[in-house]
């Protein structure tokens, strides 16, 4: 246990050590008393861009760390949001099992990532293939759920009600002292924040694992990771799930939120934002990728508010500079630099006699 | 019989989507390597610039020409700028050239609003046993096959052709032995794009103007690409006749949507079972 739990610092994160720590602890302290000083309305906007996060980071561990693009991150977050719906909408609200329709949500996005990612990557599609026909998924789903607005299409007492979504979704709840405890504006987002740390940290300790190490090496060069004598299929094919289920993560809570999902969360252009929220923060790095979801996600919001379509061309056109520019993204990018400074002004600080530089222990 | 005409009409309609929308995408991934995600923006430029040709005067053909001839523009352009930097890392080449989708599609929707004036179907329609048919969409299947015609002459018979292939195989020996490769590379980008305008041109008068249009095109041209493969005349024609087979059938049966759904597992299995897809099946059983 001790071991796993060290597991959180390792080659494949940045930000360990004392510094880095104790600024984590205070962001989630200043995150848990956060709601005491703000209005309702910020409280549960900061949990709705929370909600994304999820996707981000699986698409992370899929892009960054397994070397497979992805663009239909959100096929998963649709496929999610739908079951959540269908099976809240049926059992959840009169026997309180919002939180096990949650989980079925999330088997089932697993399920179709576990279908199409066997097809996928034991047929060998790698490269741009695997961005082009998980494209391709997303927007066929769309394309499906877009035509069920007749009453036919219906699943007990869920109408799928196409083109205009699914409505009247029960928010989660849970038994109560009172009756019932609803996962609404602030207990919402307390929920949001235990689930994003507890994402995070097992994340990092799942990179930092062997498999994560593996996952990396096959990144870098698949040809010789399978020399190396590992089954790479067996690990591409469970980070995809496991990212991809992370997407489903997403697309459950945001419906459990809005009490809504309509097929326009899985087609262009919201299929290519998970893209940019992990390329512009930092893909093979999963706090660059936080930090950069929530930045991009703050700008595009504060933008949009003046015009969709100028938010739009601006938004693509910091992923193109980004990726022409700093291909890793600005984040990994600006920590890169940082510790490549730090670093020579040690050098330059504590020389021994030999001349060769101090390692200053590895908590550092 | 009446039946029998009409789902053959249907898979040689589909036949003739399948080849047009993928041709150009096609070309693109097969010397590059990369897939060019702005490829449905193309579409819309061809499209945008034939119906507002001929709302100026312009007879239809001389519009889609035009419309083929802005998109290869503007494609060159695009390969010169920013394209050309990605031949060494392809899957960042999918995201850049999403941005470039991403500010063309809404750009056009500032500049032109969402929808725009339309060019009626030409020709008007045949009735052949008692059913009636769109003499147009026969017109398609024909300049599909002259374009599959037309790409074999300009690959197999001229220069350009030589120097493509030649680059395709080996693009560092090919420039060690004088071949032009950043020139090969930029025309055949441009070729690529200009197909894509073409299909834009073409199919401008049986569908709805709008800077989202490319959006009804990428579907059909990725999985034709996905399951032929890396190369345009082995790889695209069987795909796209297999897939139009399998997609007017499912349309048939049960509907437009379960035609694009029927793709979609049609191409996973078309994967699953042939490397490389159908490019890499007729390369085996020729050698």
């Amino acid at each position: 246990m001790k071991n796993l739990l060290s597991l959180v610092n390792g080659p494949q994160t940045f930000g360990q050590g004392r510094t880095f720590w104790s600024a984590a602890l205070l962001l989630l302290v200043a995150a848990l008393f956060f709601p005491l000083f703000v209005s309702n309305y910020t409280v549960g906007n900061v949990a709705f861009f929370a909600v994304w996060v999820f996707m981000a980071l699986g698409l992370s561990l899929i892009w960054g760390y397994g070397g497979m693009l992805s663009f239909g991150q959100t096929a998963f977050f649709g496929m999610a949001g739908y079951s959540y719906g269908v099976i809240a909408i049926n059992f959840g609200q009169q026997s309180n099992l919002t939180f096990l329709s949650l989980i079925l949500a999330l088997v089932m996005a697993g399920l179709l990532a576990l279908l199409i990612g066997y097809f996928m990557i034991y047929g060998r599609i790698t490269g741009v293939f695997v961005g082009i026909v998980t494209l391709s998924l997303t927007l066929t789903l769309a394309t499906f759920v877009n035509q069920t607005a007749g009453p036919e299409w219906r699943i007990g007492r869920a109408r799928l009600n196409g083109y205009n979504g699914m409505t009247r979704i029960p928010p989660l709840s849970i038994p109560w002292v009172d009756g019932k405890l609803y996962f609404e504006g602030t207990a919402f987002y307390f929920l949001v924040l235990a689930l994003l740390v507890v994402t995070y940290l097992g994340l990092r300790i799942l990179v930092n694992s062997r498999f994560g190490n593996v996952l990396v090496a096959i990144r870098e060069n698949p040809d010789r990771a399978e020399l190396l004598g590992y089954d790479i299929r067996r690990y591409q094919l469970a980070a995809f799930v496991i990212g991809s289920t992370l997407a489903g993560l997403s697309g459950a809570l945001y419906t459990a939120w809005g009490q809504f999902i309509a097929p326009a969360s899985m087609a262009l252009p919201a299929a290519a934002m998970p893209i940019i929220w992990v390329a512009v923060g930092g893909r093979k790095d999963l706090t660059a990728t936080m930090v950069g979801t929530l930045l991009v996600l703050w700008l595009f919001q504060s933008l949009i508010v003046i015009s969709q379509q100028y938010a739009l061309i601006f938004i693509g056109a910091l992923l193109l500079v980004t990726i022409l520019f700093t291909p890793g993204g600005y984040l990994v990018w600006l920590m890169e630099h940082w510790q490549a400074y730090t670093e020579r002004r040690r050098e330059r600080a504590v020389p021994l006699p030999s001349g060769r530089p101090v390692a200053e222990g590895a908590a550092e | 019989m009446l039946q029998t005409i009409s789902y053959l009409y249907q898979v040689a309609d589909v036949f003739a989507f399948l080849v047009l929308a993928a041709a150009g995408l096609a070309i693109i991934f097969g010397m590059m390597g990369i897939i060019n995600m702005a490829h449905g923006e193309f579409i819309a430029v061809g499209a945008y610039v034939t119906t507002y040709s001929y709302q100026a005067g312009a007879p239809l053909v001389l519009g889609i020409l035009l419309g083929s001839a802005a998109a290869g523009l503007f494609g060159i352009a695009l390969e010169r700028t920013v394209v050309r930097r990605f031949y060494h890392r392809p899957i960042d080449s999918l995201v850049a050239t999403w941005g470039i989708s991403l500010i063309m599609t809404q750009g056009a929707l500032l500049l032109f609003g969402s929808g725009a004036p339309g060019v009626g179907t030409p020709f008007g329609s045949v009735a052949v046993a008692g059913g009636s048919f769109s003499i147009y969409r026969l017109v398609l299947l024909l300049i599909a096959v002259l374009v599959l015609a037309g790409l074999y002459l300009v690959f197999m018979k001229t220069r350009f052709g030589v120097h493509a292939r030649a680059t395709m195989q080996n693009a560092a020996m090919a420039r060690s032995l004088g071949v032009p490769v950043d020139r090969v590379y930029a025309a055949t980008f441009g070729l690529g794009a200009a197909l894509a305008g073409l299909a834009g041109g073409l199919y401008a008068p049986t569908m709805t103007l709008s800077p989202m249009m490319g959006g009804s095109f990428v579907i059909e041209a990725f999985v034709t690409v996905v399951a032929g493969g890396a190369d345009v005349l082995v790889g695209t024609p069987p795909a796209a006749i297999v897939l139009a087979v399998i997609k007017a059938t499912a349309t048939s049966f049960y509907g437009q949507v379960y035609g694009v759904m029927g793709l979609l597992v049609a191409v996973c299995i078309v994967v699953r079972v042939l490397p490389d897809g159908f490019t890499g099946w007729m390369t085996r059983r020729s050698t």
